[in-house]
């Protein structure tokens, strides 16, 4: 056992602070310690995105970083996206386009996608792909996922005209 | 994945992190991004006792453009070269190499400093270091010392960098002429196949210069001043590019795995290098 530390953390607004070991996994931290469980744990090794989350604004993922490093950041998980009663564009665009069969990718899909189209608001259907690359669907087939995302930023652009 | 238990440390200055190196010896490893680091230690493959991580540490993650160099803070993530436009302009090769390495998630925690000092023959920036003849600044008890990326590489995970010193910055000769870093893997987040990093540089039609440097076909990067020199001099007509990749054939030494045998990873050196060469000439 090492000796554990204080850890701060702010995840989706609320301030959290508990005594951890440093070699916890971010994503068990969220999961068992949290009670935050839409980031999923797929592959636990980097490769499926199941797990991603938004740290210091920017899409990691949360089997790949030990809470100590995560120690004073910032975290947006699905949680903190949308609720069931106010989704967000791309949650309303999944369920719409049908971009999810079972679901277990979709969280890390949408908290990965708010990001892509905050760097890309117009993305090609290329450049969804390529920006979607670090999080992988064994249902869909990639199609309706990339339909969806291609919906949410129509209408997270045209809600933007319409506001301005 | 549970990794064994570790004592975690942040310093927030260079000589914190030479004390507790000195101190723990090789129980102790730096970590920039952790990509690399993190899945060997779940996997229980690295036993690092005391984890220092450098992201309290300033000053390491700049790019900085002069007029005859380029240097890279070891902190500095695959996502902050592919976004930045001044380098894109005098090195586009970096950001060509760095869109092919893992996915968005990887590459925004991945650091260039991580991907060279580590000595995984997988990692693409060690070979395109080779290529762009790099340097890199290790800082230890003793002061500083700069090491030629071509000289740094001894054997997988095995460097010139000792344990009580930390890589610090890349610093890259501004690159001549056209470029190109041609990867085979299979599927994206894999490691190549075969990789190659050309640079070549021509007066008239003919070539004037080149640079080849080979990606997880050895131990280490390989460097091949053959397949350079057969360029020279030539129109990289199907005469030149044949010497080159036969040059460069003799100074692999690629091994099986499950990326296939080695006669399949000599085939595919071949014809990687032969696209990377005729794309970089395409563009001098």
């Amino acid at each position: 056992m090492s000796t554990k530390m204080h850890i701060k953390l702010t995840v989706n607004g609320k301030n959290e602070e508990f005594l951890a070991e440093p070699r916890e996994l971010l994503i068990y931290t969220l999961r068992e310690r949290l009670n935050i469980t839409g980031p999923h744990i797929g592959c636990e090794t980097s490769h499926c995105g199941a797990c991603t989350v938004t740290i210091g604004g920017k899409s990691v993922k949360a089997c790949t970083m030990f809470v100590a490093q995560a120690n004073g950041a910032e975290i947006t998980t699905i949680e903190g996206i949308g609720s069931p009663d106010d989704l967000h564009p791309l949650q309303t665009a999944f369920k719409e386009h049908h971009g999810l069969q079972c679901g277990y990718c979709t969280p890390g899909m949408i908290t990965r996608a708010t990001k892509l189209l905050e760097e890309n608001p117009d993305p090609t259907e290329e450049e969804i792909r390529f920006g979607m690359a670090g999080n992988l669907c064994r249902c869909t087939g990639y199609q309706n996922i990339v339909k969806s995302i291609k919906a949410a930023a129509a209408e997270m652009n045209a809600a933007k005209e319409a506001a301005e | 994945m549970i990794p064994a238990a570790f004592e975690y440390y942040r310093p927030s200055d260079m000589a914190g992190v030479i004390a507790l190196l000195e101190e723990h010896g090789d129980d102790a490893r730096v970590m920039a991004g952790g990509h690399s680091l993190i899945p060997m230690m779940k996997l229980r493959m690295a036993d690092v006792p005391h984890l220092i991580d450098l992201q309290g540490l300033s000053g390491l993650s700049d790019i900085t453009v002069d007029t005859d160099s380029i240097r890279i803070g070891a902190l500095v993530t695959q996502t902050d070269i592919i976004r930045h436009e001044g380098l894109a302009a005098v090195a586009p090769i970096l950001r060509e190499t760095a869109l092919q390495i893992a996915d968005p998630q990887v590459r925004n925690m991945g650091t260039v400093g991580g991907n060279v000092a580590n000595g995984d023959p997988g990692n693409d920036m060690p070979g395109l270091m080779q290529c762009l003849n790099a340097s890199f600044t290790l800082v230890g008890p003793d002061g500083e010392r700069d090491v030629a990326a071509r000289a740094f590489y001894e054997a997988a995970y095995m460097t010139a960098r000792e344990d009580d010193e930390v890589l610090t910055t890349v610093s890259i000769p501004l690159p001549e002429g056209g470029y190109a870093y041609e990867k085979q893997k299979r599927k994206i987040g894999d490691y190549a196949t075969a990789a190659a990093a050309v640079q070549i540089t021509k007066t008239g039609e003919i070539c004037a210069a080149a640079s080849i440097a080979m990606t997880n076909l050895s131990d280490t990067p390989v460097f091949s001043e053959a397949a350079s020199m057969a360029l020279v001099g030539t129109s990289i007509d199907g005469t030149a590019l044949s010497a080159a990749v036969s040059a460069m054939l003799g100074d692999i030494d690629p091994t099986e795995d499950n990326r296939g045998p080695v006669a399949f990873k000599n085939h595919v050196a071949g014809v990687i290098l032969r696209r990377a060469i005729e794309r970089a000439w395409s563009r001098a």
